[in-house]
């Protein structure tokens, strides 16, 4: 095997690791970056996404359609769980991350009642391409340029669009916005609803790769977390670089001694850094930067 | 001799509800029912109510941890684990011989808090609070669950004790007495009942203690405001740690018996589910208190159970929906609610005959 191939391996795995860590980190990340919320949730708004995923694609839609469907869906459960339950919890931080793991298990467990224990999947779309030895799968190439996707798109809403200013400013100063007469409340709904959507939207693109059953999220979370922790409060500067940093350890750790040593060294690398960095990359770039 | 009474009187005080002749006859009652209940009893109820004793432990060191110092730990379920599987793989090497389970007991539990200190450190002393600390815990505790869960090869295996992955350990002895002529070897029945009985009344009493002395103050006072606490000059942080450690012995507790109880133990007691759990308990009794805590699990786990026999795949459902209510509800929790409203009453008696 030549250097190019092992190059591009290495590059693969690395694209991998970052799709998936970012995907399944940016709804969090924006929910806790813009309410403080850390929604322990995420994983079954994933589920929920993947799960409407596969029934449409069942019911005979195409994939990208159905994907998009899977978002919507979790958005609008994610809206209805704001106003039912978050919505009054603003206050009370870590009662939040409680009501949250109860909605999960709710939701976990009221799946396998309805649905039962695992559900038909989707095939993987586009097939493979060979490169040296090896034959890749094409899809990961598809999330990878989705989690691009993502970041680019979640920029262009929080700096280009009026809803991202509103929301800028209400995560800044509450109150000063709420003066000015922007609807605060408002803003938190669609803000939950954004990153209930993107958990959604990760679980559509996922949902072809891998078996449907209701713990699927718990495959989701861990990384999710970890990735919202090392990154700290912003999904711009904290986000997408904790996604880079970790994607290297995770990929380097797989390829070394599997799965499960890529995931360990996540979590030592996360332990390491919030000794070294308690506010996150983000926190470490914001004070750099002033 | 005055020095012991002073301790003693730290049974009671601003930390912990209850207090008077009225509290303590109650408790002395309760404490004399909980002893006669073997003789009333059949051997299988005994052994039951056994597990429910065992599952107290855990949830007052969640009390500790997060009801009175104010930080969310999702980690309980880890030191459980960790302080299980210990317990198995000493007894399964080194045999029970010579009350040397009870050694098992005592290193199973160090090598959980030895755990927590390593944790605890990198936690508490690089400052993360609040909702981080639950979340670095949890990714700890799936972890750990996963790292068990994939053991299954021979290849994984410390001295005789195999890992067995995610069947978990099992066949380790049971707790024994050296005694002369014949060990006593407690079963998950009348002798286990009357040793984790004995267990449960000296943490409850001694943490009661604990709460009350200044070393508790401190705690809650930690909770309320950290920043005004360290301007007092307490290191918050190593308060926060060795809290974080006590209550990871007390939750290695918990795991060391469940493991003695039913002689084995599973990646799964470290899962998602099995660290839900105990957050449900404390949530529902009334995280800031001692005995709130103690009855809220008992309840909790009595309806749990019932619940599982009649409502099978329900029962969970119904648990998410109780801490979701109790949470936006009543966020003190219930029994802790229902505990604060006797006593006003009784207040406003006493005060009415005076």
């Amino acid at each position: 095997m030549d250097i190019a191939t092992l190059m591009f391996s290495a590059l693969y795995q690395f694209g991998d690791a970052f799709a998936f860590l970012v995907l399944s980190a940016c709804g969090l990340a924006v929910i806790f970056g813009m309410m403080g919320v850390i929604n322990l949730a995420h994983g079954e708004f994933i589920m929920c996404g993947a799960y409407v995923t596969a029934s449409t694609v069942h019911a005979g839609l195409p994939l990208p359609l159905a994907i998009m469907t899977g978002a919507i869906v979790a958005a609008l459960v994610g809206a209805l769980v704001e106003l039912v339950v978050i919505r009054h919890l603003y206050d009370r931080p870590l009662d939040t991350i409680v009501a949250t793991w109860g909605l999960s298990l709710i939701a976990t467990q009221g799946t396998l009642i309805m649905v039962g224990s695992t559900m038909a999947g989707v095939g993987t779309p586009f097939g493979s391409f060979q490169v040296g030895d090896y034959s890749y799968s094409s899809y990961r190439l598809v999330l990878f340029a989705s989690a691009l996707g993502v970041l680019g798109g979640l920029y262009m809403l929080f700096n280009w669009t009026r809803f991202g200013v509103l929301a800028r400013a209400t995560i800044q100063v509450p109150h000063m916005a709420a003066a000015l007469g922007v609807d605060t409340r408002l803003i938190y709904s669609l803000t939950f609803a954004c990153g209930a959507g993107l958990a959604g939207l990760a679980g559509g693109l996922y949902a072809p790769t891998m078996t449907l059953v209701p713990t699927m999220g718990a495959t989701f979370i861990m990384e999710a977390f970890v990735t919202v922790v090392i990154g700290g409060a912003d999904v711009f500067l904290g986000t997408a670089p904790a996604g880079g940093v970790l994607a290297v350890v995770k990929s380097a750790m797989t390829s070394w001694q599997g799965q499960l040593f890529g995931q360990i060294g996540l979590l030592v690398a996360v332990v390491i850094v919030v000794r070294v960095l308690p506010k996150g990359i983000s926190g470490f770039l914001l004070r750099e930067r002033t | 001799m005055n020095g012991f009474l002073a301790f003693f009187r730290r049974l009671e005080g601003p930390q912990t509800v209850g207090r008077g002749a009225a509290f303590w006859i109650v408790f002395a009652i309760v404490l004399a029912i909980a002893c006669a209940y073997p003789l009333i009893s059949d051997g299988y109820t005994v052994g039951n109510t056994v597990y429910f004793f065992i599952w107290v432990f855990i949830a007052l060191s969640l009390c500790l941890i997060w009801g009175y110092g104010g930080s969310l730990s999702f980690g309980q379920t880890a030191f459980f684990g960790i302080a299980g599987y210990s317990y198995g793989i000493l007894t399964l090497n080194f045999g029970s011989a010579y009350g040397f389970t009870w050694m098992a007991l005592l290193l199973a539990i160090a090598i959980a808090a030895l755990f927590a200190l390593v944790l605890g450190y990198f936690m508490f002393f690089g400052r993360i609070a609040g909702v981080f600390l639950g979340i670095v815990t949890l990714a700890v505790t799936l972890m750990l669950e996963r790292f068990m869960a994939q053991t299954a090869g021979p290849e994984w295996h410390i001295g005789v004790a195999r890992l067995n992955g995610f069947n978990g350990m099992s066949a380790m002895p049971p707790l024994t007495i050296p005694w002369p002529g014949g060990d006593i070897v407690l079963f998950a029945d009348i002798g286990l009942y009357y040793a984790v009985l004995g267990l449960l009344v000296v943490v409850y009493l001694g943490l009661r203690i604990l709460m009350n002395s200044a070393f508790g103050n401190v705690i809650v006072a930690i909770r309320e405001n950290p920043e005004r606490a360290e301007m007092l000059g307490y290191d918050v942080r190593k308060y926060q740690l060795i809290t974080f450690v006590i209550g990871a012995a007390l939750a290695g507790l918990s795991g060391v018996l469940y493991t003695v109880w039913g002689q084995y133990i599973t990646p799964s007691s470290m899962g998602m589910t099995a660290a839900a759990l105990p957050l449900i308990w404390v949530a529902v009794g009334g995280r800031s208190d001692l005995t709130s805590t103690l009855i809220g699990t008992l309840v909790v786990l009595a309806a749990f159970q019932a619940l599982t026999i009649y409502g099978s795949q329900y029962a969970l459902v119904f648990m998410g929906m109780l801490l979701v209510l109790t949470v936006l509800i009543a966020p003190n929790g219930l029994v802790l609610s229902v505990m604060n409203l006797i006593s006003r009453l009784a207040a406003r008696r006493s005060n009415g005959d005076a």
